[in-house]
């Protein structure tokens, strides 16, 4: 394999099948979580970790791994890591794990890791599978991030909590509530699809 | 999902034929184990670091209610009305049965008594509501309580959180510089239930004004105080004097 293919590989991910804004996976914590930037953050960097470790062990075992019982496997080993992760989360910080919640033991079901087992770890050697997983666990935090960023500047006038517009701000608190997630998510996606219409609209004049 | 199987796998496995029972179960043996093996570690790993952040939470909830404290004792209370320091107990834990309830006593530099903290819980509008309050022994009354934790809805129910300092209403903690909580005459319940009233209706000391608007969270925090002003004073106020002479 050459290295520019290695790069495709991981560039992959973060942007042309980035997991938020081109495949739309991973919804449940890509709109209950992201309140804050800092909680964003951390979300994406839980699932990033959960994303490389259990796609390394995966692809180490898949040839061992009978196809029959191969969903169960990925589970069970995607499990694992997310339990690591919520100690982990536990041990830095309980506020943290209050903010993030039950969304911490969901990573689990979470279809973008079990997507990436099924699609690309179980047929590629270990580095390659850690590389496109890195990748596609960047991109999931890019996501998490634009829209953690937005709205906790809108719904609450900080961003990662250092207060941005004094006193006199209101913040529009609606922008922190379930509401706000689906209109800050929907304008996102109409950016991209806008964005990638025009790059299509280029291409056929061409 | 068939975005997702558009990678061009290496090695595309030929078709294989049903896998042995034997071998289906050995294989899942061995990922449990290995997955067994790392959360045990991790478990092992963060253990004492998340038990620290538990105590260091429940501390800083004591000092914020009790701002003048220098040092802190928690206490466990048992059903015989015994009370015992936590250390006693997590020193010697066979020798006791399962504490019901816990609560920690303030002192300041010199030694004295100012009062003691517990907590309380309730469900609020989204989720349990758990709040520290301070008594003292001075006033027989509340005199500090803070949120340790809430999921009420931002810029609704969050305003009863003293914690967050840029949006707490105000005027709501008021009610919690002198709460009445005297013990009735035969000490064994409140006189007067701890109660939370609607906004602008508080007529005795003993009644907490509601925030507009966030009527449900208010009421939680009212209940998980008296709830447990209702278990724990009762045992802890005959006590007082063997806490006071307890001074660290």
């Amino acid at each position: 394999m050459s290295t520019s293919t290695t790069l495709e590989q991981f560039m992959e991910g973060i942007w042309k099948q980035n997991p938020t804004f081109v495949m739309v996976l991973g919804m449940c914590p890509t709109l209950a979580v992201t309140t804050s930037a800092i909680n964003a953050l951390s979300m994406g960097a839980a699932t990033l970790f959960v994303l490389v470790f259990s796609c390394w062990l995966i692809s180490v075992m898949r040839n061992i791994i009978p196809k029959e019982v191969r969903i169960a496997t990925y589970v069970v080993i995607i499990a694992t890591f997310v339990t690591v992760v919520d100690y982990a989360i536990q041990a830095i910080s309980l506020k943290l794990y209050d903010a993030l919640g039950a969304f911490i033991s969901l990573i689990v079901v979470n279809c973008i890791i079990l997507g990436r087992a099924e699609a690309h770890a179980s047929k590629n050697t270990p580095l390659n599978a850690m590389l496109n997983a890195t990748g596609v666990g960047i991109g999931f935090i890019i996501g998490l991030l634009s829209l953690g960023v937005v709205r906790e500047v809108l719904g609450a006038g900080k961003l990662f909590g250092v207060s941005l517009f004094g006193a006199n701000f209101q913040p529009w608190v609606v922008m922190v509530l379930p509401p706000g997630g689906f209109f800050v998510l929907g304008c996102w996606l109409l950016i991209f699809a806008a964005w990638e219409r025009r790059k299509q609209k280029k291409e056929s004049t061409q | 999902m068939t975005e997702l199987n558009t990678q061009t796998s290496e090695e595309a496995a030929p078709p294989k034929a049903a896998t042995p029972t034997g071998s289906m179960i050995a294989t899942l043996g061995l990922v449990a184990a290995i997955c067994g093996l790392i959360i045990v570690g991790a478990y092992q790993l963060t253990l004492d670091a998340v038990e620290q952040n538990k105590v260091i939470k429940e501390r800083r909830a004591v000092e914020k209610v009790m701002p003048d404290a220098k040092s802190v004792v928690g206490y466990y209370v048992f059903d015989d009305q015994k009370i015992e320091p936590v250390e006693n107990v997590d020193k010697e834990p066979k020798k006791y049965p399962a504490a019901k309830l816990k609560f920690f006593a303030g002192y300041d530099a010199a030694g004295t008594l100012l009062g003691i903290a517990a907590e309380g819980s309730a469900k609020g509008y989204a989720d349990q509501v758990r709040v520290m309050f301070a008594y003292s022994e001075a006033c027989q009354c509340i005199n500090g309580m803070t949120v340790v934790s809430m999921k009420e809805t931002p810029g609704i129910g969050d305003k009863a959180d003293p914690t967050k300092e840029d949006i707490v209403d105000k005027q709501f903690m008021k009610n919690f510089v002198a709460l009445d909580v005297k013990l009735a005459q035969d000490m064994k319940a409140l006189a007067n239930e701890v109660k939370t009233v609607k906004h602008g209706r508080k007529a005795n000391p003993w009644e907490i004004d509601a925030i507009a608007g966030a009527t449900i969270t208010s009421k939680a925090i009212g209940k998980g105080i008296n709830a447990s002003a209702q278990a724990l004073l009762p045992k802890v106020v005959p006590n007082l004097d063997k806490i006071r002479s307890k001074k660290p």
